[in-house]
């Protein structure tokens, strides 16, 4: 049995959670300069260009891309070899993340949901454990905003409306969204398991990088589908019409009760952040 | 589609020559409010209070900033989700407010409060917050200093870039998604 000490995991949080709301991946920032290229409408190029020299400034100033840096969603695959040499997991990655956002001059955004009092420190942080094989800790952190997050829903369809229903739905809810999401967005799509399980993959599917293909066919062929469905929507980046509606749609299937077929649609917006670390 | 240079507080006759589509850049103070400063804003109009700010020809920014960095006045600044704010945009341009900063699709009843008010939408670019933020020169809270990144500050821009969604004739910019041709 490995250990890891606690700190070496709560700096290793913070440091995720500052370059994650200051660093846009570069695979998203290739995104913006392809789907530049692609679009003939003026606004649409302006909304690309902005975009691409915000993520300049970021990197330059230590600002981060977005004011709203997001609730810390975690995805921490546990090796079943390692284990913390003192103290929970869940505290010292909590710990990690109250850490980034202090010292990275991040934007502390949850609070009660009735008072809607802020707690101050962005805490609790969203943390989703999967049991692995072997003795590492990988550590995705995901700045997930409000925005976007608003736009996403969890639905239950009936086995019968299967692909059709389901690419429907997606297309649907993308539409609805309109320019509320900051388009152009990304589309995590989990399809099967069970309600939490497809909300779930849904986000967990937006880890994946922008120009990634399923390596199987069939997923790979649902999701060019829905990613070119998707863009002949019109809706455009900021909303102000365009080619670009969406940058990427990533699915992730699971199997599903005989009785349902569960369908979850989680938005991102086009400041896709997210970092990971293996300890 | 024209420019224009615009100072703060806006004037009804500056609102009645924009028109959707138009890029603006705004100079001078502006006002943040989001979700629970709008809600405290109207309770105060509610008990016959007064604003924490004037309302005449002000503009009013949805956004709820990060922290500022040592050297800076303010982190990164980008727009917020308007619809959030629907329910009290009416009240607010009733008492003189004359343009809201966001981004997405408002309500039908704050595009009419708009036409009646003679009022604009201007969206700014979602995500966007570090080159907004430094387009800010000041900033100082003025009211609800416990709402942390909601509180209602004062902000001095300078050439801060919004474009006219929605005028005050019912123009509005956002296109219509197309789902005959999405779902095929």
């Amino acid at each position: 049995m490995r250990t890891i000490p606690r700190e070496t995991v709560v700096d290793a949080v913070a440091a995720l959670c500052v370059d994650a709301n200051r660093f846009l991946p570069a695979d998203v920032l290739a995104s913006f300069a392809r789907a530049q290229a692609a679009e003939t409408l003026p606004a649409a190029r302006e909304i690309f260009s902005q975009l691409t020299q915000n993520a300049a400034l970021a990197a330059e100033t230590g600002l981060p891309l977005c004011q709203d840096c997001g609730l810390g969603v975690f995805f921490v695959e546990v090796g079943e070899d390692v284990r913390l040499a003192d103290g929970s997991l869940r505290e010292a990655i909590n710990a990690g993340m109250v850490k980034g956002y202090r010292e990275g001059f991040l934007r502390k955004s949850t609070c009660d949901p009735f008072s809607r009092k802020n707690v101050g420190d962005n805490s609790p942080a969203v943390v989703h454990f999967d049991l692995v094989p072997g003795d590492t800790l990988k550590i995705c952190m995901m700045a997930k905003g409000g925005g976007s997050e608003n736009m996403s829903r969890v639905t239950m369809l009936a086995p019968a409306q299967g692909w059709k229903g389901i690419r429907e739905c997606v297309i649907r809810r993308v539409a609805e969204s309109g320019s509320n999401p900051c388009p152009p967005v990304l589309v995590g799509v989990g399809i099967g398991g069970n309600f939490e399980l497809a909300a779930i993959n849904s986000k967990k599917a937006l880890l994946r990088a922008v120009d990634d293909v399923h390596p199987d066919p069939e997923v790979a062929a649902m999701e060019a589908d829905l990613f070119a469905s998707i863009n002949r929507l019109g809706i455009g980046p900021m909303g102000l019409g365009g080619r670009t509606t969406c940058l990427g749609v990533k699915v992730r299937v699971a199997p599903c009760h005989l009785a349902s077929l569960p369908l979850a649609i989680n938005i991102q917006c086009h400041s896709a952040r997210h970092k990971e670390v293996t300890l | 589609m024209a420019e224009y240079h615009l100072t703060t507080p806006l004037r009804d006759a500056e609102v009645e020559m924009l028109r959707a589509g138009d890029v603006a850049l705004l100079t001078g103070v502006i006002y943040t409010g989001r979700d629970a400063a709008h809600k405290r804003l109207v309770e105060a109009l509610d008990a016959g209070r007064e604003l924490p700010f004037p309302p005449k020809g002000a503009v009013i920014y949805y956004v709820g900033p990060s922290p500022a960095r040592p050297g800076y006045p303010i982190g990164a600044a980008g727009p917020t989700t308007s619809y959030r704010m629907d329910s009290y945009a009416p009240r607010l341009l009733a008492e003189g407010v004359k343009g809201m900063i966001g981004k997405g699709m408002r309500a039908p009843e704050v595009k009419a409060a708009m036409i009646a008010r003679k009022a604009v939408y201007f969206g700014a670019t979602g995500g966007a917050g570090a080159l907004l933020g430094l387009r800010i020169k000041e900033a100082r809270i003025v009211a609800y200093e416990d709402l942390g990144p909601e509180a209602v500050r004062e902000l001095v821009v300078v050439a801060f870039p919004v474009l006219v969604i929605n005028d005050c004739l019912g123009g509005d910019l956002y296109a219509t998604p197309d789902l005959e041709a999405a779902l095929g």
